[in-house]
């Protein structure tokens, strides 16, 4: 077995065991860098590019960037808080978000985001997409108005759950999630038991008939940022 | 029909030995089959390729070739590119749909004709074209147009549209094309007389380490646009460790305005593939793909003939040339209209039957590519310099060009000039020199290395083309007097938005902003802050996207902001206090002033 690396974020030195990315090896320093697509137990992907840090200067995603010894990494600094901001306001955008009557306000991650960069409304005009919502399964909605595409529920299914049912088809613009079936969800073998249920970020796969158990206002985001669990060294790791 | 579709589906996955990683075969061979891929023939695919039902429609969904809804026996494709619009392709779109009686993205009531705009398609030196099926009609007008749909409403065939030959081997009886080369150039590397087969025995005469060396002493870089330096990838490819490796030849020539890889695969077929087998030979693989895109399929069977004369003469097979243990064999994939693939990795996914989203890197393909193995990605003329290096020596190669860009390069010249056409100069020519050769002295802007280069002004035209200074993959652009270059740059954009595989965010949502602020500003709608507001924009796409078309694609928007700002500065103007610019009031008002029956009063802006 190699040896472990160091290298520094923002001018603090940190270690990162071999083949760790720069995102996690900044987890256990209790660092955060800020993700969206990027979940503990899933393949990294590398879609939603929040995660971007300067690496020696150069733009990465440090959830698919591994570590090297020597690494300079920078994750606060101006330069990389545009990049975050914008791309989460592309978001936000691009989708249908109206978190004042979404269910998943207070744990949406990117609505957390938003408040974590100081986004009360995005610079760009909205493009309101129709899209499409399949409420056909009896204990799951898909509502895709707010899926920004960050394939945890493709992944999870595929490798967690072993049922491949949710998959990206189209491209571009037009790109979404399509379920393993004609149309339908009900007509696949998704359960709400499923792990691929409860990864999404956002509101746009979730379980019906639950959604007001924990009242807004008393939702983990509502008091504390995002991240603030990784700064704290309350990672996900140690909360389960 | 199902019971023919579930034949057609079970023989031909069969014959495929049920490999999921040959889906785009399978649903090519459906899709031109039967006119689509219905949801029926998905079904079918994922049965009998043991795969999900959601993967075949991911595939399906994403190749502009392939089809869920049924098509016209007969499809047409205009190229809608910058080119071919300049030189009437919108007079020949509309032409066809008049003539055909469908707008574009229908197909006929009978069932007969589909109309469809299409990316370029390589014609840039012939335009304005269109791919009729597989057939390639070039230099296109109103009334060749409605000539050609009278003609395939007597007989259905676009084979029979093919009326006389393009020059070279356009007119060989496996080609039957109408189109034409255009060398313009010969040089002394790529269009320059070689001896069958002498590469490939000088090769197999030394180690691989010593054809490796050949190809650095060579200093050659790659001709796809990126020039990664041609042999240290094989060299890490050699090095990482793996029992199989592959050499994948990268002919899925998209970037609008080039075609010299056209040109190559019409010429010169046996130089790539010798290359390929070089390459093989170094970096120890036994199969080769080319990557072909769909649009050059007319080049298909001429292609594949081409590999069986080498197979008969020994020059790939088993022990290939007589060296025991050296088996090396080539594939040719289809591609299926999609731009992204040209993207090395892009490329891979798709070879490996996948849609065509790029992989995350690292790692890299020389370290884990097709398949999950060692994988060399090379363009078509890179191969084309390693015959050559290999015949004649890197010494030779190296006296042309510059002492970073060793050899020549292969340009594709379109636009407005007198010459378009394919022209192989040594590296360092300035574009002053290039635009006399081609005959396009007036120009206002050239754009250098298609959409995803750069827009360059006339007081840079002493610039010299290599890669340390401007950079190209060959496709060259002529834009002459009078040209609008912020419309150019739309249409640009327009094409990266078609073409954006919509993995990450920053290329799917950006691209779209950047335009939509473009074009207000080309409407005469935009204020003096949309500038910043599209450097800031274009900067955060290029930074943070996931691939090189994301990081490239802002680039006619940058380079024309930094280039040609003055065009910016004259549409953009400040607004009184308190009114939006995009904000149109009349049109916010018309609603209620059809309903009330008159005109509202209002102060202009």
């Amino acid at each position: 077995m190699s040896q472990e690396v160091t290298f520094t974020i923002d001018g603090v030195e940190v270690k990162a065991a071999p083949g760790q990315t720069i995102l996690e090896a900044a987890e256990k320093a209790k660092i955060y860098i800020p993700r969206l697509c990027h979940q503990k137990d899933l393949a990294p992907f590398g879609s939603c590019r929040i995660c971007t840090v300067l690496v020696n200067g150069r733009p990465q995603a440090a959830c698919t960037q591994p570590a090297a010894a020597g690494m300079v990494v920078e994750n606060e600094c101006e330069k990389v808080r545009r990049y975050r901001k914008n791309l989460i306001e592309m978001l936000f955008v691009e989708g249908n978000h109206f978190c004042m009557f979404c269910e998943k306000s207070g744990k949406c991650e990117l609505q957390a985001l938003a408040y974590r960069y100081g986004i009360t409304a995005p610079k760009y005009p909205y493009m309101w997409p129709k899209r499409d919502v399949d409420a056909s399964h009896k204990d799951i909605f898909i509502d895709r108005n707010r899926c920004v595409l960050c394939g945890r529920c493709v992944r999870a299914s595929r490798d967690l759950d072993g049922k491949n049912v949710f998959q990206f088809v189209e491209r571009g613009e037009r790109r979404r999630v399509a379920v393993n079936a004609e149309a339908r969800l009900s007509d696949t073998d998704a359960s709400v038991t499923d792990k691929a249920v409860e990864m999404c970020p956002v509101g746009a796969i979730l379980k019906k008939r639950v959604g007001y158990n924990v009242p807004v206002g008393q939702r983990p985001y509502d008091h504390k940022p995002i991240g603030s669990e990784i700064e704290n060294g309350q990672s996900a790791e140690s909360k389960r | 029909m199902s019971d023919a579709l579930e034949s057609f589906v079970r023989k031909t996955c069969a014959e495929l030995g049920h490999d999921r990683t040959r889906m785009m075969d399978v649903v090519r061979a459906v899709q031109t089959q039967f006119g689509c891929v219905s949801n029926a023939a998905m079904n079918l695919i994922a049965r009998e390729l043991k795969t999900h039902r959601v993967e075949v429609e991911s595939v399906v969904s994403f190749y502009a070739f392939f089809s869920q809804r049924q098509k016209g026996k007969v499809i047409i494709r205009v190229c809608d590119d910058v080119i071919d619009r300049m030189a009437g392709a919108e007079l020949v779109a509309k032409a066809f749909s008049e003539e055909l009686g469908i707008g574009f993205g229908q197909t006929s009531a009978d069932g007969k004709f589909s109309l469809e705009w299409t990316p370029c398609i390589g014609m840039c030196d012939q335009a304005p074209a269109a791919l009729i099926n597989d057939v390639v009609v070039t230099e296109l007008t109103g009334d060749r147009a409605r000539e050609i749909v009278r003609e395939l409403r007597n007989h259905m065939d676009p084979r029979k549209l093919v009326r006389r030959h393009g020059d070279g081997n356009n007119g060989h009886e496996l080609v039957n094309a109408m189109v034409n080369n255009n060398i313009r150039k010969r040089g002394p590397v790529i269009f320059s007389p070689t001896n069958r087969g002498e590469a490939i025995r000088k090769a197999l005469a030394m180690s691989p380490a010593e054809v490796i060396r050949a190809v650095k002493t060579a200093r050659l870089r790659g001709r796809g646009g990126a020039g990664f330096p041609c042999g240290m990838k094989w060299e890490f490819t050699r090095a990482a460790p793996g029992d199989r490796k592959f050499v994948l030849c990268n002919a899925d020539e998209g970037e609008p305005g080039t075609f010299k890889d056209r040109v190559i695969l019409t010429e010169l077929p046996d130089r790539v593939f010798a290359g390929m087998t070089i390459a093989g030979y170094a970096i120890g693989a036994e199969t080769g793909i080319l990557y072909l895109r769909g649009e050059y399929a007319y080049l298909r069977a001429f292609l594949e003939d081409a590999l069986a004369k080498r197979r008969a003469e020994g020059l790939l097979g088993k022990n290939v040339c007589g060296k025991p243990g050296f088996n090396f064999d080539i594939r040719i994939q289809m591609g299926a209209g999609a731009y992204v693939c040209g993207e090395e990795t892009a490329l891979i996914s798709s070879c490996e039957g996948q849609r065509g989203d790029p992989k995350n890197r690292p790692p890299f393909p020389a370290q884990k590519g097709y398949l999950g193995c060692p994988t060399v990605v090379n363009n078509v003329e890179t191969l084309c310099c390693v015959t050559k290096i290999l015949e004649e020596g890197p010494a030779t190669f190296c006296e042309y060009g510059t002492q970073g860009s060793s050899g020549t390069k292969l340009l594709s010249i379109s636009g407005d000039c007198t010459r378009p056409g394919v022209y192989e100069v040594p590296f360092g020519l300035t574009v002053t020199e290039m635009l006399k050769m081609a005959g396009g002295e007036d120009a206002i802007a050239v754009q250098m290395g298609g959409a995803s280069g750069q827009m360059v002004p006339p007081k840079d035209f002493g610039r010299k083309i290599c890669y340390d200074d401007l950079a190209t993959g060959g496709s060259v652009m002529i834009f002459g007097p009078g040209r609008d270059l912020l419309k150019v740059a739309s249409r640009f954009l327009e094409f990266f938005i078609e073409e954006s595989c919509g993995t990450c965010t920053p290329c799917r949502a950006g691209n779209v902003l950047l335009k939509e602020r473009l074009d207000r500003i080309i409407a005469g709608k935009g204020e003096p802050a949309d500038l910043p507001y599209l450097e800031e924009l274009g900067e955060t796409i290029k930074a943070t996207s996931r691939c090189g078309l994301g990081q490239t694609s802002p680039n006619p928007v940058l380079t024309t902001l930094k280039n040609f700002r003055p065009l910016y500065e004259a549409l953009v103007k400040e607004r009184p206090v308190g009114l939006r610019p995009e904000f149109d009031l009349q049109a916010a008002v018309s609603a209620a002033e059809a309903i009330v029956g008159r005109k509202s009063v209002h102060v202009e802006a």
